[in-house]
């Protein structure tokens, strides 16, 4: 057990003093992930609120063929502004990007109205355009609505009801929760957790085999009067302290950048506060283990240091997959899914923070589990150490 | 004391030891001579139990390396061919590791660490960062890290490379102060006038084998030259090993 603690205590000053371990472990996964995310829900999240509350500015060549329909849209938050001149310039225009959107209103528009043929309505926009787009939409949903509008008013001259022409009245009940839309929002939420913990670990995985053998410090270490799986079990240990460390500080910056979030605006509350970032913690950090002795593992069969990156940064990757799997198919969390580790982890947040109530089955198959797939990684690594082929 | 016997080792198709018989005693320096790819670091690592031989035995005061390896690692200190040292740690940290590693008491460790310091002649650089050590300091913070526990074998693959005259001659004074203080040391090297200068007995090694056992005088004799290279050379060529 002494060894154990030697080893883990020389690692963890060790680390402690490497700029590039603590690089990676106590700045970019915890901070610069949750910072990016946020910022880019921040950003997404203001374009998409801000479009509803402002007055759409609609170009429209032709509003003194239509002045009712001008009227209509006018007192429905859309700005009528001056349009180029014909069809052509308005064409021109939304190529160049100076307009979104340009309506076209014919002279006929009158005598076909009154003639009950159907009006035409020209919209010219660049549906590859996002932006553009939106602005269609809204100008759409407008055009739509005087149309029925219309529509009803002459039913109505007809002596018809214009219920007659809604056959089916569709009523949309949306049970989603505040929290529950917040979930579908953050779900990725979970990967960038795991992902810092990794990041946190990974210098001292791929240090333990390659680093040490590229060094030349492996042959000395393996002749001293200690079982190499004292020396594995320390350094693993050590990978799991720094892992954990980068969990907790990316939890916590996230907990402060989510304030800064205005997800409430759209009508979600993500249930993320302190307390929730403590069980969080405590849900993830088993996982610390099984990704440093995966961590380990790889990096033992590579040759050099920058080879065991380049395979351990694939190992960045392999927590997704369960993650991407389970939000393509939506499947719900079951027992049986819990033991897989990453994909209950994610499981488990997710309801977290979607304020469900806790299942302790699963958060105990959970831990369980990714304990044990930790101490058969472990018991791998162990193995491995011990072969003669370590030292390349 | 140390005992080889009979040793066999191949890499694949490549016979690196190929029935190596001999023996190291206390009280006496034996150097291991031998071209390079001899089998010399072949040896000395199945000596310090990295690599598993073949066949035979080989012991360290009676112990098998192979059976206890532990027991066997307790009673050597090494200093591997090219050793490395961990850059962020100080030299004094280095040594302060492996000395907890050998299983020292914490309240001995620091004395022994400076007595170790002091005796290799280090203290000028031993609270400094090793990043950035010349070759000879990185040799003597890895000889002074292989003796901190004050092993009854030592076991040293090549240790004067990289090392300047002044710090040669030091190996040489600190190695004869191990003899004197009846250990047994046991190193390899191809250079020639350090053998001749340090060693109580020759082992020559070529192409696996070993070609010559004896002292230098006996060597000088068994191959009828005064030079020791001369001997050398005839030695190495009758096991075909040139």
């Amino acid at each position: 057990m002494i060894p154990i603690r030697a080893v883990f205590q020389k690692e963890v000053v060790d680390n402690f003093r490497d700029r590039r371990t603590l690089l990676s472990a106590l700045l970019m996964g915890p901070l610069f992930g949750p910072i990016l995310f946020a910022s880019v829900i921040n950003l997404s999240l203001k374009q998409s609120l801000s479009n509803i509350d402002e007055a759409l500015d609609l170009p429209v060549i032709g509003r003194e063929n239509a002045p009712n329909l001008i009227a209509y849209l006018e007192s429905h938050n859309i700005n009528i502004i001056d349009a180029p001149q014909d069809l052509d310039g308005a064409v021109d225009a939304v190529k160049l990007g100076r307009h979104d959107i340009v309506i076209v209103i014919p002279e006929t528009f009158g005598e076909d109205l009154a003639d009950t043929v159907p009006a035409t309505v020209q919209l010219i926009s660049d549906q590859a355009s996002t932006t553009a787009e939106r602005e269609a939409r809204r100008a759409m949903r407008a055009l739509a609505a005087y149309n029925s509008e219309l529509a009803s008013m002459r039913l109505t001259m007809r002596g018809i009801s214009p219920v007659i022409m809604r056959p089916l009245n569709i009523d949309i009940v949306d049970v989603s929760t505040p929290s529950g839309r917040s979930a579908m929002l953050l779900g990725m939420l979970s990967y960038f957790f795991l992902f810092a913990l990794l990041t946190g670990g990974m210098n001292l995985a791929i240090d333990a085999t390659a680093g040490e053998r590229e060094r030349g410090s492996l042959e000395p270490l393996l002749s001293l009067p200690v079982k190499r799986d004292y020396l594995i079990f320390g350094k693993i240990l050590a990978a799991c302290l720094f892992m954990v460390l980068s969990l907790s500080l990316s939890l916590v910056s996230f907990y402060v950048t989510l304030k800064f979030v205005p997800l409430a605006e759209l009508g979600m509350t993500p249930n993320f506060g302190p307390d929730v970032v403590l069980i969080a913690f405590l849900l993830l950090a088993p996982f610390a283990l099984v990704g440093a002795s995966l961590m380990t593992l790889v990096a033992s069969f590579t040759r050099s240091y920058k080879e065991a990156q380049t395979w351990v940064s694939v190992v960045l990757l392999a927590p997704t997959l369960p993650i991407l799997v389970v939000s393509i198919l939506q499947v719900r969390a079951s027992t049986e899914l819990m033991f897989i580790p990453s994909l209950s982890q994610h499981l488990l947040l997710v309801g977290l923070i979607r304020n469900e109530a806790l299942n302790l089955l699963h958060v105990g198959v959970s831990v369980a589990g990714t304990l044990l797939v930790g101490a058969l990684l472990t018991w791998l690594c162990a193995r491995l150490y011990r072969r003669e082929g370590l030292l390349g | 004391m140390i005992e080889v016997t009979d040793l066999h080792k191949s890499f694949g198709d490549v016979k690196a030891v190929d029935g190596v018989s001999f023996a190291a005693r206390d009280g006496r320096v034996t150097g291991l001579l031998g071209p390079n790819g001899a089998g010399k670091s072949t040896a000395l690592r199945v000596l310090y139990t990295v690599l598993k031989p073949d066949s035979g035995t080989a012991t360290i005061d009676g112990i098998d390396v192979v059976a206890d390896s532990l027991g066997a690692r307790r009673r050597i200190g090494t200093l591997p061919h090219g050793s490395g040292l961990y850059p962020h740690l100080t030299a004094r940290e280095n040594i302060a590791y492996y000395a907890r590693l050998y299983g020292m008491d914490c309240d001995s460790i620091d004395a022994a660490v400076q007595t170790v310091i002091e005796q290799l002649d280090i203290g000028e650089f031993a609270d400094r960062r090793t990043k950035g050590f010349s070759q000879g300091q990185r040799t003597k913070v890895s000889l002074a890290r292989a003796l901190v526990h004050g092993p009854q074998n030592v076991i040293l693959d090549e240790p004067s490379n990289g090392l300047d005259v002044m710090a040669t001659r030091a190996l040489r004074d600190l190695i004869r102060q191990l003899r004197f203080a009846g250990r047994c040391v046991l190193f390899s090297s191809h250079v020639m006038q350090e053998v001749a200068a340090l060693c109580d007995e020759i082992v020559i090694i070529a192409a696996g084998k070993v070609a010559l056992h004896d002292t230098p005088d006996g060597i000088r004799n068994a191959m009828g030259c005064e030079d020791l290279e001369e001997a050398f050379v005839k030695a190495v060529a009758s096991v075909g090993g040139l």
